[in-house]
């Protein structure tokens, strides 16, 4: 009888390693775990040119013209600029609606054009990119106080996107391709 | 006798670790889940510039990067700027390799996003042709990759 009964213990699995094995698995993605999120200035590309088509008439007014030379001087509109007064003039065109002959007739129509030479460094454009995005912002983010929210951001996880405010006021960049330079 | 006694008071003081286990379990998958297992070697110089108006993407898998910068050579020094896709150098003179697996990757994820990892002191050009090679290999998200400079917010 007794020895009947010890046979049947021995048929469990034992289990008390169980947790080591666990542990050693955990360990071993803990280690190879890199949390790291990208970051970074997003953008859609336009579609590879159709010769049939020729690229969309854009009125003059409606274009804000920034070019970049490979010393990192400022054209806006053929008038010299420096890096920190593009945010604001981004801003001036977009919301112009009209005013200002120079400036664009409407926030939909309006085009934000940056150029650059083959030779500017890379960091520079990205300064001026992240100016231009950021003049953007702060237009979503005026719209969205009007409407009684903190900021874009604010509105944006209420809205979704795309938004009545993005529509109303589309970011319009060209990157044009870069002039060979000197 | 009433020595012994004072020893044994009360209930057992041991914590129970019959749940550790699952504990450790669940651990372990929530950073099976979260695991992206680094798959490239860099080859090129990565110092990346930093902006304030930026993007986080958040869905991981979808990303593709192609990283510029210039060779790290093996004495230390750096040489002329490259283009790396994956483990392997794109032949300067021709950028067409980029536009090949890009398509292939873009049928394979329609929502393809191409992060562009490019060093600083790159110049335009370089960036200019891998984004004409892009367009025609109709993978037209992109992403310029930068740190987070001081102050930035992220939409």
């Amino acid at each position: 009888m007794l020895k009947k009964k010890r046979g049947r213990e021995g048929a469990e699995i034992p289990s008390s390693s169980l947790a080591d094995i666990a542990f050693l698995l955990l360990v071993f993605f803990l280690v190879v775990t890199t949390i790291d999120v990208d970051t970074g200035i997003g953008l859609v590309l336009p579609p590879p040119p159709d010769p049939e088509q020729p690229p969309p008439e854009v009125r003059e007014r409606n274009m804000l013209t920034i070019l970049m030379n490979a010393q990192g001087a400022i054209l806006i509109n053929e008038q010299r600029a420096s890096v920190d007064d593009v945010s604001e003039i981004v801003f001036r065109h977009v919301t112009n609606n009209g005013e200002d002959p120079n400036f664009s007739e409407s926030p939909q129509q309006a085009v934000v054009s940056i150029k650059t030479d083959r030779q500017t460094e890379y960091d520079r454009f990205v300064e001026m990119l992240d100016e231009v995005i950021g003049a953007y912002r702060e237009i979503w983010s005026t719209e969205a106080r009007q409407l009684g929210y903190r900021d874009y951001a604010a509105y944006r996880t209420v809205e979704g996107e795309p938004n009545p405010i993005r529509r109303q006021f589309p970011m319009n960049i060209s990157l044009a391709e870069p002039d060979p330079g000197s | 006798m009433a020595h012994f006694k004072k020893k044994q008071a009360g209930t057992s003081q041991e914590i129970p670790t019959t749940s550790m286990p699952d504990i450790i379990f669940i651990l372990l998958i929530f950073f099976m889940v979260v695991t992206v297992l680094r798959e490239v070697e860099l080859l090129v110089r990565q110092d990346l510039t930093r902006a304030e108006n930026i993007e986080r993407i958040e869905e991981k898998r979808l990303v593709s990067y192609i990283y510029v910068g210039p060779l790290v050579l093996p004495g230390g020094g750096y040489g002329e700027t490259r283009v790396q896709v994956d483990d392997a150098l794109v032949d300067p003179n021709d950028f067409t390799a980029i536009q090949n697996v890009m398509r292939q990757r873009r049928t394979d994820e329609p929502r393809l996003i191409v992060s562009l990892r490019v060093d600083s002191e790159s110049e335009m050009g370089i960036v200019s042709d891998i984004k004409q090679e892009l367009r025609r290999a109709d993978a037209l998200r992109i992403n310029y990759s930068t740190l987070r400079a001081e102050g930035a917010t992220e939409l």
